[in-house]
């Protein structure tokens, strides 16, 4: 248990090394990877804007794009090849979430599990539009209601207007 | 020894926690006055054994006494003095006692200038607020002891973190605690009003202030908290969608819908069950907030990582306390008296329609943070969910709200006349759509969002001003008559004026930043020029630097506009003591228009660096936005109706007994 | 009876929440942990140069046919010291062989490392660039998969091994595998 403890933090502290976190103690990777920006500036601008919808698998807050960690180098010049090399941006994905999951968009895909997720902002706000609707047919029809004057209410109006009434030009 | 005073004041403060929840509530069913009355002096006390032993926690920090454990892994005797403060709010344990003490001083605030409430809501509000000061001393003393000793004395300690060491971030948990906890506070008002059965204009008065002040001060601390991501964090972001970024925003977002609620309550004595429900809802999420940071249920740059048996006991005191409050809302609100009528298209049918918005808006964020670990927990699927979802969901349902904002307040009380109100807006629109076509013209390539952002944030900008000018009748009335009306109009208009303004401008901000950011990352030579748009910038080589506790290489860059001297730029990476890894201090030049930020990288060769210059186009306007939206509320919150008071009626209230 | 629901609504909400934030809080919950999006698909292929050119290079056929592990290791890499005895006592318990690629690190520094250490390896691959660990979905080392006899990866770990995992997950899936 103790020994399991351990071995987790040093293996968090391996994460928050990467992440560029302070960790209690760890080592520097040897091999660090250099970034390789593309020659081409379109391509290079195209590889950029697919990173930043890349999650970090280690600093998991960040893009690929933001990140200090060396594997999301790696994940950079690996998007940038497959850029140069012709990939479409579904493509990258695709060989992406097939090594790490669908964790690794920022931008949830639409399927089966996160079907609630992305249809529930939409629903709610339907519904609260139908509240809405449903309220100000009521709140009017009740207004409505309070506004006129009952026959009753409208006869003793009228007696107290007629008992006050003054030929003169009343008080001010 | 201080450590000890520390503890035990907390011990005393516990016990006072438990007599300051149970007598006054008591004492309010039964009418016994001294019992209600032991309100207002447990508050007091609470606040000075609280304080005590804050104060304690600070003097340890501030001794470098590394017998404490807290002490030894938060700080450094070579740490700079105000970081060693800011380091008793820089841990888990020390938060948590910052947190009690926020509550504590809230209750005493209520305790002391609350003299014009009636005695019985005043007593229940105290004991609810005693309940929660119960319910996190428990936790405190039981699981995070801030005075937990560490023997034997280490001789030195463990730093605190680097990025913590800065001056935004050592007032960025008190502002926000301040706004979390504030909303405390309102939360008690609400269940002593259930436990009451009575919610009136009166009510609304008396909340009102306390929703002003956690309102005000939470939009500070978010601002804050942007600001200082994004001049610490090295490549300009100021707001990534983090669990915990949400978990401040979403009490902000109904902290803004409880405060128009109160208003509403206030002056037409009318949607009194949403703004109970919206002040219960408010605390809720300070308290998911504290649940996330703290039980490691989520991982977060901002979480403190810590065991699942804390989060167990957050968890619990989360349960407990909404549970209780929505079970008392289930069985009294019904029986609140229902408010006054008004038309759909009218200042309160607006604020209505303010209040879904905002509801659902808060309710895309909830969906949103919490749907990874829903998932993980029910599936087992991993999903993230980032920007780029809240941008097709929150960003839209915006829209309409920005829209909306510009129009209620033309709209009167109870029967608007939407047309015009409309006619009126009509400079607005038309400047709006100009400034949009303008932006459209000018930078091709961009998304809708960039003009329609602008265009947004310029009608409400507009809107605002010409409410304000259709209130002092500019231009049809004499200057003389114009400048009376404006010396006599309510600070709480004038509140709303600057808070509205504020939000217009900081959206122009938010938009400009994210839309036209330009970003340029070279490996430059000592020598070296790049030119971005009308700035060029001359890399002038790297020297080291020192600082109280670390080492850094300081790069200058002399940068020219339009050929023209303009500023030199010194970007460091630093080095600190004990930590192993280095931190970036980007350097900035600001101007209204835009930051220039530039960022100094690892070296690229023995001569050469990875250098990272931005252009950040209306960031400023960020900043000045937030700021006079904390602005407008500290006007309001200097109302003359809030420093009088409502007239005293305590003989009726006496004779309908509660 | 419509109002009665509406009033009803949040506490069904806090109870939903409160379900999932329970589970959520279950104490072997990593909650930074990625589930590894190869379980149950076959290995994937790389063509790596080993730390002893004689034996050949390491490709997915060296597996072929036995239930195999495969250990994610690097010489700068502390946990990774922690968790070698512990594959030596995998292979020996378990007569299964351990295939050892090593990450992102210098040739000469494996070398030196296996030299202190010891090799559990049958052979050990080098993966300079660590593109083949990421085809892995590695996120970083240590880092250990179990495969079938057919090739399909079984089980990932990322984390070090330790005892209690070695008993009560790793021995009896190599034992069901094995059959």
């Amino acid at each position: 248990m103790m020994l399991r403890a351990v071995l987790l933090v040093l293996a968090l502290a391996g994460a928050a090394l990467a992440c560029g976190l302070p960790p209690p103690a760890a080592a520097q990777q040897t091999i660090r990877t250099a970034d390789q920006p593309l020659a081409d500036p379109a391509l290079e601008a195209r590889a950029r804007a697919l990173m930043r919808e890349i999650r970090c698998v280690v600093c998991q807050s960040q893009s690929i794009d933001e990140s200090d960690a060396d594997i999301a180098a790696n994940l950079r010049n690996i998007v940038r090849e497959q850029i140069a090399a012709g990939k479409s941006e579904a493509e990258i994905r695709d060989y992406l979430v097939a090594r790490y999951g669908d964790f690794v968009l920022m931008k949830p895909p639409f399927n089966r599990a996160t079907l609630v997720l992305w249809v529930a902002p939409f629903a709610l706000a339907l519904v609260a539009l139908a509240a809405v609707a449903f309220g100000w047919r009521r709140r009017a029809g009740a207004v409505a209601a309070a506004r006129d004057l009952s026959g009753a209410e409208r006869a003793r109006l009228n007696q107290m207007l007629s008992e006050h009434a003054d030929p003169g030009g009343g008080r001010p | 020894m201080i450590a000890e005073i520390g503890h035990y004041a907390l011990v005393l403060a516990f016990a006072l926690a438990l007599a300051q929840s149970v007598l006054p509530m008591v004492g309010a069913a039964r009418g016994i006055r001294p019992w209600m009355a032991f309100a207002r002096t447990a508050a007091l006390a609470q606040l000075g054994f609280i304080g005590l032993a804050f104060l304690a926690l600070v003097a340890c920090f501030m001794r470098s006494d590394f017998s404490v454990l807290a002490v030894y892994e938060h700080s450094h005797s070579q740490q700079p003095m105000i970081y060693k403060i800011a380091a008793t709010w820089g841990n888990h344990e020390g938060s948590l006692l910052l947190w009690v003490l926020i509550l504590a001083l809230f209750g005493a605030l209520v305790a002391l200038f609350g003299e014009n409430l009636p005695p019985r809501l005043k007593a229940r509000a105290l004991s609810v607020q005693g309940m929660i000061g119960f319910a996190f001393l428990a936790f405190m003393l039981f699981t995070s002891n801030p005075f937990a000793r560490l023997v034997p004395a280490p001789l030195e300690g463990q730093e605190l973190n680097p990025l913590l060491q800065d001056p935004g971030l050592a007032m960025h948990p008190p502002m926000l605690y301040l706004g979390y906890v504030g909303f405390s506070m309102t939360f008690s008002f609400a269940v002593a009003a259930l436990i009451e059965g009575r919610v009136d204009a009166a009510w609304a008065r008396w909340v009102r202030p306390w929703t002003l002040l956690a309102w005000t001060t939470l939009t500070a601390g978010i601002v804050l908290g942007a600001h200082w991501a994004y001049y610490e964090l090295g490549w300009g972001g100021w707001w990534s969608w983090d669990p915990v970024e949400n978990a401040s925003f979403m009490p902000w977002l109904i902290g803004t819908a409880l405060l128009h609620c109160e208003t509403v309550v206030e002056k037409r004595d009318a949607l009194k069950v949403w703004t109970i429900l919206l002040a219960i809802i408010a605390f809720g999420f300070s308290l998911i907030g504290t649940f996330l940071v703290r039980s490691g249920i989520i991982t977060s740059v901002h979480a403190f990582a810590q065991d699942p048996a804390r989060g167990l006991f957050i968890l619990a005191i989360f349960v407990v306390a909404l549970g209780g409050s929505f079970g008392l809302f289930a069985w009294r609100a019904p029986a609140l008296q229902p408010g006054g009528l008004f038309l759909p298209i009218s200042r309160e049918g607006a604020l209505v329609l303010n209040n879904l918005l905002l509801g659902v808006a808060t309710a895309t964020v909830l969906i949103g943070t919490l749907y990874p670990l829903a998932l993980s927990v029910i599936s087992g699927g991993t999903v993230s969910v980032g920007a780029p979802y809240y941008l097709v969901t929150f960003v839209p349902l915006m829209v309409p709200l920005l829209l909306l904002m510009a129009i209620g307040p033309l709209l009167g009380w109870k029967r608007g006349d939407l047309p015009g109100a409309l006619q009126r807006l009509a400079v607005a629109g038309v400047f709006a759509v100009f400034v949009a076509g303008y932006t459209l013209h000018r930078e091709t390539g961009t998304s809708i969002w960039a003009p329609l952002g602008i265009a947004v944030g310029v009608w409400l900008a507009l809107g605002t001003v010409i409410e304000w000018i259709e209130r002092v009748k500019l231009f049809r009335a004499r200057p003389r008559d114009n400048w009376n009306r404006a010396r006599h109009l309510p600070r709480a208009a004038y509140g709303m004026t600057l808070a509205h303004l504020g939000l217009a401008i900081a959206v122009i901000g938010m938009t400009g930043s994210s839309a036209w950011k330009v970003e340029s990352v070279q490996v430059m030579k000592p020598g070296d020029s790049i030119t971005i748009g009308r700035y060029a910038y001359r890399f002038d080589g790297v020297m080291p630097a020192r600082g109280p506790n670390y080492l850094a290489e300081r790069g200058t860059f002399t940068v020219t506009k339009d050929g023209k001297p303009y500023t030199v730029l010194y970007p460091e990476r630093r080095q600190y003591e004990v930590q192993e890894s280095p931190t970036t201090e980007a350097a900035i030049q600001s101007s209204l228009s835009g930051d220039i930020y530039a960022v100094i990288g690892d070296r690229a060769g023995p001569d050469s660096w990875t250098v990272r210059i931005y252009h950040q186009p209306l960031v400023p306007w960020l900043w000045i936005g937030g700021a006079l939206m904390a602005l407008g509320g500290l006007t309001s919150l200097s109302d003359r109706r809030y420093r009088i008071g409502v007239p005293n009626r305590l003989p009726v209230v006496q004779a309908t007994g509660a | 009876m419509n109002k009665r629901l509406f009033y009803l609504l949040p506490i069904v909400l806090l109870g939903l929440f409160g379900v999932i934030a329970w589970y959520g809080l279950a104490p072997d919950r990593d909650p930074s942990a990625l589930p590894s999006a190869l379980i149950g698909k076959p290995v994937p292929g790389f063509n790596l140069a080993t730390l002893d050119p004689g034996s050949g290079g390491l490709t997915p056929r060296d597996f072929a046919g036995k239930v195999t592990v495969v250990n994610f290791f690097a010489s700068w890499c502390v946990p990774c010291k922690a968790e070698h005895p512990l594959l030596f006592q995998l292979a020996k318990d378990y007569q299964v062989p351990i295939y050892g690629i090593a990450f992102q690190d210098k040739t000469e520094d494996t070398e030196r490392y296996i030299r202190e250490m010891g090799s559990p390896y049958s052979k050990i691959g080098l993966d300079q660039n660590g593109r083949t660990a990421i085809d892995f979905g590695v996120t970083g080392v240590p880092e250990t998969f179990i495969l079938d006899k057919t090739g399909i990866i079984r089980y990932r770990l990322a984390q070090p091994i330790d005892p209690g995992r070695l008993a009560g997950e790793i021995g009896p899936l190599l034992k069901s595998l094995a059959q």
